[in-house]
């Protein structure tokens, strides 16, 4: 024995390492442990997830009766605007990164990400970007207010200063996603445990490849949107400035161009995260593993030639509509796929009701919800009514919280025995879902009806016969607002303690992250597992 | 933490270079919007601008109506309208007509007149021979100017189409034209950065 201190030797031969996190706050500033990075992003996303919820709070306060009553409508402006775009850059989008920096090393057999300096960076440079963009909000003539969408030339002409504020924001927040892509690649074509193939990734791993690819093909776009826009702004430009001789209907081609597969961005690790936890629970493989592979593959392609179904009301020729309007209908059936083999999961399975399974089932039933009223949208005769009503509204939330934020909230409960050691609180847990599913209905439920008849989106102020469904949706949004707290509460007690977890944590849970001790080690997998068993969960 | 292996590094490499692409081809949809606006005709754009370069038969047998608009941007203060609100053209015909526009402002203006044309299949079929919109408009305070206009519509147009209508969206550019010839003028100045 030399004089080092004693270590587990395969996991520290070139004496890099330590055998646990450094101490101090400046672990987390220079951690470049996959793990650390992780619960960086989450608690991030987390934080975010609340501001933005707060952000909906007031929208859904003042839309709670007709008339102003709360704020003006420049600042009602302004909230949707930051609502959006903190859900989806600063909730969702950074939820999943946590989520694949925690879960996939520890699913494919690798020690921690392939890049790790730079995933330290690509964590770094979120807090700033959003320090930035919120602090528009405290800035002489107020925050972005052009919705989340920024059309041009809402957002050149006539936007407040502090949108060069905005445009920063997004360019930061897009090198971090960037990087966090590059990341996630390299790690799944590399590090794979030896005997781990491609179609033996876990649902999770394959369903997050996909989705870096798809930031890698769109957010240079979104940065390329957004420098347009600075140019035009201020160096005089004209790219969507029709009296230099742009075109305002190119921003929106350009935006939606990103903006169709950004919204894949945010679903397809949902699909992966569902795909890992209805087998478990059910007590089955996965239904269909080979064709989730290929029906996720199918809808990131088709992804990219359906932006235009965002902008039926331009004055597109008719060619054009049908086109778009045909192969939006086509992503239903990639889609149905998955519903179908998710179903077929739980068919004559021997299920029982933990808490991520009931966020996971809800997940198949209320995100079916919102696909359908997708395909109502994607009808193009149709779409002329819908458009910009709270149809839309009502579609995209049905999408994104009971499908993203549910399948977030599923992943965190099914892993957080994995990651902390202790099970969460089961009646909390369930008590949770409950009010969740039940706010979230009564939020958006009633927006079909309202949009349906006609009340248009991002106004402060509607007219009389909508007064009864805003008011039940309010209620709900608030129910569902403040039970976010409880799933606060119920992730700091499992963090600081409860009842052990072992290894396999839940009955029938199958995949490498689940041969670790609970909970995982600081580092894992130094050495390759070697995987020779013949099936991994969804795996053939 | 160990360094990245050689293999990780050529999918870094190649990420990257896929991403830095991405970004010029965001750029490279506005030239390709054009591009495809002008081969199908979308959008209401007219590319047949300038001097005929083919001979054409007129086509007596096709009278087509076309229909002159006039609509000023938001905040544009000229008066500015066609002198003929609509006129009648055989396809092949070249006609000379007027907008007229007035700058009722105290001070000197310059704007710039966006033509689109509807239904946008037909747009392709409109020759501009000569037009005021291809350039800046120069218009003193208080001023009154005709603007001449010379079409033509090919004969080549579907026969379904008998109403053509050619709108004009004016626009103030008197703060560009300015700052252009600011620009151009102050030599001196190696940078112009407006913030």
């Amino acid at each position: 024995m030399q004089t080092a201190p004693a270590q587990n030797p395969p996991m520290n031969p070139s004496g890099e390492h330590h055998s646990g996190p450094a101490p101090g706050l400046m672990r987390w500033v220079l951690t470049t442990n996959h793990k650390d990075i992780g619960s960086l992003y989450l608690i991030f996303s987390l934080l975010m997830f609340m501001i933005g919820g707060c952000m909906a709070l007031v929208i859904r306060a003042e839309l709670f009766q007709p008339g102003l009553q709360l704020v003006r409508p420049e600042f009602f402006n302004q909230m949707t605007t930051m609502h959006g775009l903190i859900m989806v850059f600063g909730a969702v989008m950074p939820a999943f990164v946590g989520l694949a920096n925690w879960l996939i090393p520890m699913m494919v057999g690798a020690p921690d990400m392939a890049l790790p300096r730079m995933n330290n960076w690509s964590f770094w440079i979120l807090p700033f970007a959003f320090t930035m963009m919120l602090s528009t909000l405290f800035m002489e003539g107020g925050a972005p207010n052009f919705g989340w969408t920024f059309y041009a030339p809402l957002s050149t002409t006539y936007a407040p200063p502090s949108v060069t504020y905005f445009i920063f924001a997004v360019h930061m927040m897009g090198i971090s996603s960037i990087m966090g892509a590059i990341n996630v690649i390299a790690t799944i074509l590399n590090l794979r445990a030896p005997g781990m193939t491609m179609m033996k990734l876990p649902l999770f791993v394959w369903t997050w490849l996909i989705t870096a690819f798809l930031l890698i093909a769109v957010m240079p776009v979104l940065a390329g949107v957004v420098t347009m826009m600075l140019t035009d702004i201020h160096f005089g430009t004209s790219f969507f400035d029709a009296a230099g001789g742009g075109d305002p209907v190119l921003f929106q081609h350009v935006f939606w161009f990103f903006g169709h597969p950004e919204v894949y961005i945010m679903i397809l690790p949902a699909f992966g995260i569902v795909s890992q936890i209805i087998p478990t629970f059910a007590r089955k493989r996965l239904f269909g593993y080979v064709s989730m592979v290929w029906a996720t593959s199918s809808i990131a392609i088709l992804s990219f030639i359906v932006w235009a179904h965002h902008m039926f009301t331009v004055g597109m020729p008719l060619a054009g509509e049908l086109f778009f309007m045909y192969s939006t209908m086509l992503i239903a059936v990639p889609t149905g796929v998955k519903v179908f083999n998710w179903v077929a999961t739980m068919f004559k399975g021997s299920m029982t009701f933990e808490t991520p399974m009931l966020f996971s089932i809800a997940f198949v039933v209320l995100f079916t919800i919102g696909g359908l009223s997708g395909l109502m949208l994607a009808i193009a005769p149709a779409d002329f009514q819908y458009h910009d009503t709270y149809f839309v509204v009502a579609h995209f939330h049905y999408v994104l919280v009971p499908g993203a934020v549910f399948s977030i909230m599923a992943a965190v409960y099914y892993w957080l025995p994995k990651w902390t050691g202790n099970y969460y609180n089961e009646t909390l847990g369930k008590t949770h879902f409950w009010l969740s599913f039940v706010g979230v209905n009564l939020t958006f439920f009633p927006m079909h009806f309202i949009g349906l008849a006609g009340m248009p989106r991002r106004i402060p102020d509607y007219a009389l016969q909508f007064a009864d469904f805003n008011m039940v949706a309010s209620v709900g949004a608030f129910l569902f607002g403040f039970s976010q707290l409880l799933f606060v509460y119920i992730v700091i007690r499992c963090v600081r303690g409860g009842e052990r977890a072992d290894a396999r944590v839940w009955e029938a849970a199958e995949g490498l992250e689940w041969t670790l001790p609970s909970p995982a080690p600081y580092h894992s997998f130094s050495e390759h597992p070697v995987v020779d068993q013949p099936m991994l969960p969804g795996g053939r | 933490m160990t360094q990245p292996t050689a293999k990780t590094m050529i999918i870094v490499r190649r990420l990257t270079i896929a991403a830095v692409l991405m970004f010029g081809f965001g750029f490279a949809l506005a030239p390709l919007y054009d591009v495809f606006c002008k081969i199908t005709g979308l959008n209401g754009k007219v590319t047949q601008n300038g001097p005929l370069t083919k001979t054409v038969v007129i086509d007596t047998s096709r009278n087509i109506r076309v229909q002159l608009i006039a609509v000023n941007n938001e905040g544009m203060p000229w008066t500015f309208g066609p002198k003929t609100d609509e006129i009648s053209v055989h396809p092949g015909e070249q006609r000379l007509t007027h907008y007229i526009a007035s700058n009722p402002t105290a001070r000197p203006m310059v704007a710039r007149a966006v033509p689109s044309v509807a239904p946008s299949e037909a747009a392709q079929y409109v020759h501009k021979i000569s037009c005021f919109c291809f350039e800046a408009q120069p218009l003193a305070s208080l001023a009154t100017q005709e603007m001449p206009l010379v079409l033509m519509i090919d004969p080549e147009l579907p026969t379904h189409i008998r109403t053509i209508t050619l709108s004009y969206t004016l626009f103030d550019i008197t703060e560009q034209s300015q700052n252009d010839a600011a620009a151009t003028a102050a030599t001196a100045a190696s940078k112009r950065v407006e913030l």
